[in-house]
């Protein structure tokens, strides 16, 4: 990794690594007597890692000025083995947690193992750990080659990829020591969350310089998802994260917000959490690697533009729907509601387009495990989408609050959506930024795929059934006009649905290691000698600045 | 319309600034008023703070991630209201930083747990639960019974939530140690500011059958109890409606 970085660079590493292990010094002392003391160590480790790493290779050559004839995909690749990583990792976590809620003594009775500590794990570690690797790894690889121009410079991308790996290894590794702020999908603490917006802040600014400096005047669909992606979540995390810590030496914080304000401002990120990490960016990677693999172009240009400020705007109203017949004043929800069901239209825009991308390559479909990858996860957009505006409507939401349904409809989304979008695009990137003719083994796609299918099916039904079950449990009424079942009736009822759910997820969970396996041959295979494709490269720059040519 | 976006995205800056500015308008509509519009939030002139030992066992349910499972929001339908009392109001998680409304019920609602069962049965229910409610499939807290409570600290906790907008006085914040250990020791003499402090209705007993030390179980047991009776909002509201 070190070649790639010019002197220059390396130095500037080596500067701020230092200043990592200071921090994570000061963090060491200061709490010494709780959980922070032990996150100041692990900063202060992975900051001496880094430092090693770098003098290690510090009197390696400097990269001549040909780095300047290709992309550069370092960071691209080291974030998709990350997540895959992740994706292995969460998954199992997920899966052990289900089977918990079947056999509860699987958690052995030890602290970190219960069930309220390993949940924010499993969370954080597929949406931010192998969802958010995978985004920020295709972004880069994407917005290169969709503006034809190179990264600003070799640092700050690897900057972003492992600073934001440190943040999720804290996340991670805070909830199990019982560090959370409580807030679903923003557990981590202050001092995680600051560090999440300076990688953030530098993420951005990657972006934007490469933009600057594009050689396509127009900026592709895919960039604006991405770049919504970027700002929207930034914005998110720092007005939900707003807390003041408890002291400098505690890793506890005390949000800003206190009840109703806070349960609104927590919906707005939560749902929107979902609305741009787990759409706005995974439909960036949609729009630009499912044309590619189906060597069709992109079915509408103005649907494009309809679905992408429809989201951007619409979405933002929808949180409210999370807080129907709650203490929430009544015209906060009704406007969540209506908004979550007009988000419908550009919802089904966004999957129509891509769907009908695909005509005229249907029989790719057919045979490339990949490219139906990427057209499951589009028809599993769409379904999603239409189910959560109709869980969005208040009497239907009375039902289907606090159920299990709930969870049905959350793993719809993220298995069958945000999962396979990011294992079909990593199929496809894998041989590309590997220089392979292809994946190791196509039939090992395959069979991940079919895993993947069935695990997401069989986990969403039980929890359909256990979800619908359990709400009408709760408000049957026997002939006396007394509820008709306890709360533990509606419990055992659960049970065979749990079983069904844990199952289901180990299914996917196979299929992701397959996946994991297959991945790693394909990057360990023996490297022919072969040129670069014509299409990618970027554009020179000594050739002066030609006039920018549109690329049609 | 079309033409308009042909130019705006070339435009790297310009489209970035667009994106925040759509994206802005619903939060704004819809966040910023919940803290101007005074119904919102209802009333309550009864409503008393978490004492030290509550807003400690407060701080343990949400380390243990309980929030997972359990809700503390009492929707207005019919069956909850029949099920778990009288439906939340607005003022009860007025100062919850952060709110606990949860999103998922694999475990019943506890919004209005306080008062419900005994502190012995919240003891034996959390060190086993299956050993009280045999299909039961919440984690065992056990340990809770061993682990001393954290009190050095709770000045600090206290003056950070004052930072927040939870009007602790400075009485409460000098004595915040002092009154975590008074109110699960009933016999010490440190017993007597917690009644003084936050009201003489305050709960002050050994809440997890162990006199000699103030445990985790404690705190958790002394906020279990409270829950949904820091105020008798919810209640008069239910009775108003119901004339």
């Amino acid at each position: 990794m070190n070649a790639q970085l010019t002197k220059g660079e390396r130095q500037i590493a080596i500067g701020i690594l230092l200043l990592i292990v200071c921090v994570g010094l000061a963090f060491a002392g200061a709490g010494k007597d709780g959980p922070l003391g032990v996150h100041g160590f692990l900063i202060m480790a992975s900051g001496i890692l880094g430092i090693f790493a770098m003098i290690n290779g510090y009197f390696n050559p400097e990269p001549g000025d040909e780095r300047f004839d290709s992309y550069y995909d370092t960071p691209s690749k080291i974030g998709l083995l990350l997540a895959m990583a992740w994706a292995a990792f969460g998954l199992f976590i997920g899966d052990w947690v289900a089977w918990q809620l079947a056999y509860p003594d699987l958690n052995f009775e030890a602290a970190w193992t219960s069930f309220g500590r390993l949940r924010p794990v499993h969370t954080t570690g597929v949406i931010f750990g192998f969802g958010g690797n995978g985004l920020i790894a295709t972004s880069f690889y994407v917005m290169q080659r969709t503006s034809r121009a190179r990264l600003p410079d070799q640092l700050s991308p690897l900057f972003v990829v492992f600073g934001y790996n440190l943040f999720c290894v804290l996340a991670v590794t805070g909830y199990m020591m019982g560090v959370t702020q409580s807030k679903e999908y923003a557990e981590p603490e202050w001092y995680a969350d600051i560090w999440l917006t300076i990688v953030w802040v530098t993420y951005f600014v990657v972006y934007l310089r490469t933009l600057a400096h594009r050689k396509e005047p127009h900026i592709y669909v895919a960039n604006w998802y991405y770049m919504a992606f970027i700002l929207v979540v930034a914005m998110l995390h720092i007005v939900n994260n707003l807390a003041v810590p408890v002291s400098f030496g505690s890793a506890k914080s005390y949000s800003l917000f206190s009840g109703v304000q806070d349960a609104m401002t927590q919906w707005w990120y939560g749902h929107n959490a979902v609305a741009f990490f787990l759409t706005a960016g995974f439909l960036g990677m949609m729009y630009y690697f499912m044309p590619k693999r189906a060597g069709r172009p992109l079915y509408s240009y103005r649907m494009s533009i309809i679905s992408f400020w429809g989201i951007t705007f619409l979405y933002m109203w929808a949180g409210s729907h999370h807080l129907h017949y709650t203490a929430l004043p009544q015209w906060v929800q009704t406007l969540g509601m209506t908004f979550s069901l007009m988000l419908l239209v550009p919802s089904w825009t966004a999957a129509a387009n891509a769907l009908l991308t695909l005509n005229g390559a249907w029989h790719k479909v057919r045979d490339d495990a990949t490219l139906r990858f990427m057209m499951v996860a589009a028809v599993f957009y769409g379904l999603t989408t239409f189910e959560g505006s109709f869980m969005a409507i208040r009497s239907v939401n009375s039902l289907s609050h606090y159920t299990d349904w709930t969870i049905g409809h959350v793993h719809a989304g993220a298995l069958g959506w945000v999962a396979m979008i990011t294992f079909g695009s990593i199929y496809a990137a894998v041989p590309w930024l590997w220089k392979r003719d292809s994946m190791h083994s196509p039939r090992l796609v395959e069979v991940h795929f079919w895993f993947a299918l069935a695990g997401t099916v069989v986990y969403v039904l039980a929890m359909w059934n256990s979800g619908i079950i359990q709400g009408l449990m709760w408000r049957t009424y026997n002939e006396s006009g007394t509820l008709a079942y306890s709360f533990v009736d509606s419990l055992v009822a659960m049970h065979p649905y749990y079983i069904a759910r844990a199952f289901g997820g180990l299914l996917f969970l196979i299929g992701a290691l397959v996946g994991c396996y297959n991945v790693w041959m394909t990057v360990r295979m023996p490297l022919e000698a072969k040129s670069l494709p014509v299409d990618d490269i970027p554009e020179p720059v000594a050739t002066g600045q030609p006039g920018l040519q549109p690329a049609e | 319309m079309f033409g308009l976006h042909y130019w705006l995205e070339r435009k790297a800056i310009g489209f970035a600034l667009c994106i925040v500015l759509i994206a802005s308008i619903g939060g704004i509509v819809e966040i910023a008023p919940l803290f101007t519009i005074h119904q919102t939030v209802e009333d309550a002139p009864d409503m008393r703070l978490y004492t030290p030992l509550e807003l400690a066992g407060r701080n343990i349910y949400v380390r243990e991630g309980c929030y997972a499972c359990h809700s503390q929001m009492i929707r207005t339908l019919r069956d909850e209201v029949e099920r778990y009392g009288p439906y939340s109001l607005a003022v009860e998680s007025k100062y919850d930083h952060p709110m606990l409304w949860g999103s998922k019920r694999t475990g019943p609602d506890l919004a209005r747990v306080g008062g419900k069962y005994s502190d012995e049965w919240h003891v034996a229910h959390l060190s086993s639960p299956r050993g009280i409610v045999p299909e039961s499939v919440m984690p065992p807290y056990a340990r809770l019974l061993r682990n001393e409570l954290w009190t050095d600290d709770l000045s600090d906790h206290l003056r950070a939530q004052r930072a927040v907008g939870v009007p602790y006085t400075d009485d409460m914040i000098a004595n915040a140690r002092a009154d975590a250990i008074g109110q699960a020791s009933p016999d010490s003499p440190l017993a007597e500011g917690v009644s003084k402090r936050y009201g003489d209705a305050t709960a002050v007993r050994v809440f997890d059958g162990v006199a000699e030390q103030v445990t985790e179980m404690d705190a958790l047991v002394a906020y279990l109890q409270i829950l949904g009776r820091l105020t008798d909002a919810a209640h008069k509201s239910l009775v108003k409606a119901g004339e």
